[in-house]
């Protein structure tokens, strides 16, 4: 018991010294902008398919599950309001974030583990090139640059779910539906949940990037990265959104 | 007399000169397991010394410590007249300009085609190879070396083994090192392709004068290439001298390296 809990204040300790280095090295040139771009298409573009269909269907099961209470209660016409908000707010960027750190930070943790593995890592810093800056850098900075733009686009897909089941159900038009959400929504709803998509996004990649780069040596190693990157990012992304929220309330009263 | 001593220290820089890597008392533990326990090292100019040692002796560790990668605990390490010990990044970024490394794996970039696995160690350091945009030339004459200028479009894992091998190579030679060192160069091939590989390592030698320090268990390759040995044994030289040398020593650690 107590080596688990010294084992968890050293992993917190070396993550706060990865992302430390990160932040000094992300500030240093050389700039690494070419494989920036390739990293941001990679993590972005590939995965707008997967964040969309997600999106799109929690917003019509979120519309079909609250529909019946709505009714019962004389309430269905606050359904845009009541799924905009909480879709723009909160379900949209956690789902995204959930969805990309099964995807990407797994996938990170995988590909630079298999790198590390197999020396790749090492033939870098050897020729010359900070493999940190490189790899990490760029991934990470992809990954916050790019989940905010992926949660905003789940989020007009499970808006988009959401209006054509209530076209279906409740005859509401596509235009009517939309204007009621955009007049709901107000500014304390959007800054917050842009902001903390940057952070989510940021997490995400900080957390591939770390297990991958530090992976142990063998093919088993690579395995472990990928598995304990996806949970510890998952971890942490609720744990973000938790102080996330609070913040939000401090400064909006939500 | 009095002028031999005024002379000393001239003589002495000029032999340090000569030595392109030179490491002395070389300590390297893992928690427990002393891994390097005062290794010492000399490679002159031009020349061709192989380290040999069981599995787990240091070998790779010792390597890596002279390029970096692995920092030891103790002792020095001189790379063409400098202290890595005293480098920062950059300083060290620019001396490994001058050392090729040549991985037990080969470690090529699996992503990259081989054209962009060789051009990946030049993209910092064109201005100062008087490299122009177009690094096709290069990349050519790299890949044509070791007979692979064919494979320029291919991806790793479309190339066997022994070609991997060879493409490590020429990434290697591209940046023109004045020392190349090789990890277990030899390893995981099958006879045919080691001496082709061994062959190669020979004519590199010839044609470009580079000093080469090598890792090895291939006696072959040993027996090929070196002009002088070294046998590491529990992180210590356990014995020096030339493969003939060797080869001929009656003490059962030596004998057992040589033993078919």
């Amino acid at each position: 018991m107590i080596n688990r809990i010294k084992q968890f204040f050293i992993e917190t300790g070396d993550l706060s010294y990865f992302a430390a280095r990160f932040l000094r090295e992300a500030l240093k040139p050389p700039f690494e902008f070419k494989e920036l771009l390739r990293q941001c298409y990679q993590m972005g573009n590939r995965s707008l398919f997967l964040v969309g269909i997600t999106g799109f269907i929690i917003g019509l099961v979120l519309t079909l599950q609250s529909r019946p209470t709505l009714i019962q209660f004389g309430a269905v016409s606050w359904m845009p309001n009541m799924v905009g908000i909480s879709i723009v707010r909160e379900v949209g960027p956690v789902i995204t974030a959930l969805i990309c750190a099964g995807r990407i930070s797994s996938g990170i943790g995988a590909e630079l583990g298999s790198m590390r593995v197999t020396e790749q890592i090492d033939a870098m810093e050897v020729s010359g090139t900070n493999p940190f800056k490189y790899l990490v850098v760029t991934r990470i900075l992809a990954t916050t640059l790019m989940l905010p733009l992926l949660v905003v686009f789940g989020d007009l897909l499970a808006l988009f779910g959401s209006a054509l089941l209530e076209n279906l159900k409740g005859g509401v038009s596509f235009q009517l539906y939309f204007n009621t959400v955009f007049n709901a929504l107000s500014f304390s709803d959007l800054v917050p949940a842009t902001i903390k998509s940057f952070f989510f996004g940021f997490i995400i990649g900080l957390v591939g990037c770390y297990k991958g780069y530090y992976c142990k040596k063998g093919t088993a190693g690579v395995g472990v990265a990928a598995n304990t990157a996806v949970v510890m990012a998952s971890l942490l992304l609720f744990l973000v959104d938790f102080i996330a929220v609070i913040i939000a309330d401090i400064f909006y009263e939500l | 007399m009095e002028n031999q001593d005024q002379m000393r220290p001239l003589i002495e820089e000029l032999d340090a000169r000569k030595l392109v890597i030179e490491i002395r008392d070389l300590r390297k533990s893992f928690g427990d397991n002393h891994v390097l326990n005062g290794f010492n090292l000399t490679l002159e100019e031009g020349g061709n010394l192989v380290i040999m040692g069981k599995s787990g002796s240091g070998k790779s560790v010792m390597i890596k410590c002279i390029v970096g990668l692995i920092a030891p605990d103790s002792g020095s390490v001189k790379i063409l007249g400098q202290e890595i010990n005293n480098l920062d990044r950059k300083a060290m970024d620019e001396l490994r300009l001058d050392i090729g490394f040549l991985f037990q794996g080969s470690a090529l970039y699996d992503s990259m085609t081989v054209r962009e696995n060789l051009e990946f160690p030049m993209r910092r350091h064109k201005k100062k190879l008087g490299v122009n945009k177009d690094t096709d030339p290069l990349v050519l004459e790299a890949l044509e070396n070791v007979g692979l200028a064919h494979t320029i479009d291919l991806m790793p894992s479309e190339l066997s083994g022994g070609m991997k091998r060879r493409v490590a190579l020429a990434r290697t030679l591209i940046l023109k090192p004045k020392v190349i060192l090789y990890d277990e160069p030899t390893s995981g091939l099958d006879p045919i392709t080691s001496k082709e590989i061994i062959e190669l390592m020979h004519s590199i030698q010839q044609k470009y004068g580079t000093s080469s320090l090598i890792i090895t268990h291939d006696v072959d390759c040993a027996r090929v290439i070196s002009d002088r040995m070294i046998l590491l044994v529990d992180g210590i030289n356990y014995a020096e001298g030339t493969y003939s040398e060797l080869s001929k020593s009656t003490d059962p650690k030596v004998e057992a390296f040589f033993k078919k």
